[in-house]
């Protein structure tokens, strides 16, 4: 179709977040109005607010819908498998500590199969940002329980609802030494940038959790409606609570949901806490270790 | 190339298999081990963290074995020389990424030291029954190498190897040691750097315009480059094309894997490695590997004595398994006997190969201790007699 029929503004701005994405792989998988793609718009955004080297930034994501962010970013990306992109950053991490290592991944990925990991990532303060996207359910799969399904919402395999508790990430997170924890929603593009920026530029563990809607399978088997919907739901039940203590903010289904940066605090890295610890062990015999 | 000199303990030592394979590993510019302690290989990382402090290494003891043998391809695509080290159950859990190092030809060493299986079986006492599980062991199709050293001298030597050989075909290599060549104590000489060659990693160096991650070159492997060099690269455990984005089809799946399986299977004469003692000529040969072939070495010599003519083949590279050999010598030959410690895995290899030219018997063993060489002789001796 020619540009005169549909009317299109040659001398229109692209995107500018078009140049930090592999557009060669565009239309990418994800369904219409699903909160995946809102959050990488984020991304790209807060990165290209960062003044980061894109050179030295690397993405690692899992196995799933969420998992396959890192696939669309035209940075050294790597999809590793299901649960496993922290351990995967770690070695990338610590092999090269110039590089600034991002996670990306989903609810299940990093807090289930993956949440072993999670924990004692964030426990040695290894220095990466670790977004995690909680569409409070397995979506690549199909629609399976996770450890953030709200009790009461329904999955394929909780056909009948769910009774388990769910997990409070942000709480987790911090009891585990996170240096940087906020919670926001898909609805709320503007402070996933400014908060993804923020973990970006922190040295240490840092961990943004952003709710999504996923229309395809959580939103339409809980009748919660489509995307729109799930974004209306968080912009009404949001309240923006900084600096609210994490053991507060656990979510229920369809409820209120505190939002927000929970902590942002310093801490010995786990390579600074290494180099400090052997220099005074070994004295002039040690060099610090810079990969 | 040859080895940074900083590091390598040139001299005479009296180590065992397990330090003499963090030394080898030292040796072959490892700079990257990430392990989760395991009986009866902990020492091998033991010696590393003692180490790696003032050579400018990274050891991290990880959360599991899952975590410990993905952090390493990470550290891989970071530009390190990396590798894990496990026994058994630890293994087993480093399965999954066994196939990702081989579906993202990310070269890296694993060291399995074998001990008495299935589960936790028995921790301290050898076994060889992980032998078959290193060469299928990950979900679907793909090639590896392993190595099989029988003495703490190779266990140095071997481990040298198998960082060259991963660098050399993009491949994940299996140092698969037993408790025994672990934990034996016995002389280790470390030769000077300059004698000791290394296979640099293959760096890409062509233009900017002409790179594709994964386009092979002539022997089937592509070269690579490191995250932060400005390629922009996407590595990615789904099945990919050249330039490494997922292609969910069958035939890039053809195309891919028959890549994978053919790089190893293709050079496999170059891989193999095997020695032979008194094979010309004899009417029975016995193929070990690993401390079986030192227990071999009293059954062999006694049937000799005993009149027959008796010869040996030690598999130093276990996969590829060196099949046009042991095809030929099958009609030349009247028996084959093969010794180890599980219930019959290697040999299902040997009759592949002699496809009922000779005849082909197990010595089995279950583990927990090695062969009586009694009962190899055994087997030799009723061989001929075609009694066993
Ligand atoms: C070892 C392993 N187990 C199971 C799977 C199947 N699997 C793929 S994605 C996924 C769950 C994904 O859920 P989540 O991490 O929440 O990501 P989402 O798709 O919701 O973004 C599972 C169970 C797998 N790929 N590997
Ligand atoms: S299934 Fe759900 S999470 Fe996955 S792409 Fe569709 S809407 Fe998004
Ligand atoms: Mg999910």
């Amino acid at each position: 179709m020619s540009s005169e029929l549909i009317n299109i503004d040659e001398s229109m701005p692209v995107n500018t977040v078009e140049e930090y994405l592999r557009m060669d792989r565009m239309p990418h998988i994800w369904c219409p109005s699903c909160g995946i793609g809102t959050t990488v718009n984020c991304f790209a955004h807060a990165l290209e607010q960062s003044g980061l080297d894109l050179q030295k930034v690397a993405i690692v994501s899992g196995i799933g819908c969420t998992g396959r962010v890192a696939g669309y970013l035209k940075l050294d990306s790597f999809h590793t498998t299901h649960g496993r992109p922290i351990p995967f950053a770690t070695g990338l991490k610590l092999a090269n500590p110039e590089l600034k290592v991002v996670v990306y991944s989903g609810d299940g990925d990093l807090t289930a199969i993956g949440g072993n990991h999670f924990i004692h990532a964030a426990r040695r303060n290894v220095d990466m940002t670790v977004i995690l996207i909680n569409n409070f359910i397995y979506g690549m799969t199909g629609g399976q329980v996770a450890p953030t399904t709200p009790i009461g919402a329904t999955a394929t395999t909780t056909p009948h609802g769910n009774f388990e508790e769910s997990f409070n990430l942000p709480y987790l997170a911090e009891s585990c030494g996170a240096v940087y924890v906020a919670r926001w929603t898909a609805y709320h593009v503007r402070h996933v940038q400014k908060a993804i920026k923020e973990a970006l530029l922190k040295k240490g563990f840092s961990f943004v959790e952003i709710l999504a809607p996923c229309p395809t399978l959580f939103s339409r088997r809980n009748k919660l409606g489509d995307g729109l919907d799930q974004m209306i739901y968080f912009k009404e039940n949001s309240e923006i609570k900084n600096d609210a203590d994490t053991k507060s903010v656990g979510l229920t289904f369809q409820g209120k949901i505190t939002v927000g940066k929970f902590v942002d605090k310093e801490r010995t890295t786990y390579l600074d806490a290494m180099n400090e610890f052997y220099s005074k062990k070994f004295g002039d015999k040690y060099t610090p270790y810079k990969g | 190339m040859k080895a940074d000199p900083k590091g390598v303990l040139t001299g005479a030592h009296f180590i065992d298999g397990d330090h003499a394979c963090a030394e080898g590993a030292i040796a072959a510019g490892c700079r990257f081990v990430a392990g989760y302690p395991i009986t009866p290989s902990t020492e091998v990382v033991e010696r590393i963290a003692d180490r790696f402090p003032l050579i400018n290494g990274m050891f991290i003891q990880m959360e599991d074995e899952i975590a410990s043998s993905i952090a390493i391809q990470g550290a891989v695509w970071a530009g390190k020389k990396a590798m894990t080290v496990t026994s058994g159950p630890g293994f087993s859990l480093m399965m999954e990424h066994i196939g990702l190092a081989a579906m993202t030809e990310t070269p890296c060493v694993f060291v399995d030291v074998q001990r008495a299986g299935p589960s936790t079986g028995l921790p301290t006492q050898p076994a060889q029954g992980d032998m078959m599980q290193a060469r299928w062991g990950s979900h679907g199709d793909y090639g590896i190498i392993a190595l099989c050293p029988n003495s703490p001298q190779e266990c140095f030597n071997l481990t040298i190897k198998a960082f060259n050989l991963s660098e050399q075909y993009r491949v994940p290599v299996l140092v698969m040691m037993d408790e025994c060549v672990g934990h034996m104590t016995e002389r280790v000489i470390i030769p000077k750097a300059e004698d000791i060659e290394i296979y640099p990693r293959r760096y890409y160096e062509g233009t900017r315009e002409d790179f594709l991650l994964f386009k092979p070159e002539n022997d089937l492997v592509p070269a690579i480059v490191k995250a932060g060099d400005g390629y922009n690269v996407h590595v990615t455990g789904l099945t990919h094309d050249e330039r490494g984005y997922p292609v969910m089809t069958a035939a890039a799946q053809e195309k891919l894997v028959h890549r994978l399986v053919d790089k190893i299977r293709v050079n496999a004469d170059k891989i193999v490695e095997y020695k032979l003692d008194q094979v010309e000529g004899a009417d029975i040969v016995v193929i070990s590997y690993g401390i079986t072939s030192r227990t071999a070495i009293p059954a062999i010599e006694q049937a000799r004595k005993d009149g027959l003519k008796v010869g040996h083949m030690r598999l130093i590279v276990a996969w590829p398994f060196p099949e046009k050999y042991i095809c030929a010598l099958a009609s030349q030959v009247k028996a084959f006997v093969v010794p180890e410690i599980n219930y019959g895995q290697m040999v299902l290899e040997v009759e592949r190969c002699v496809g009922g030219k000779a005849r082909v018997d197990l010595v089995p063993h279950g583990g927990g201790s090695v062969h009586n060489p009694k009962d190899i002789h055994n087997v030799i001796i009723n061989s001929v007699k075609g009694k066993n």
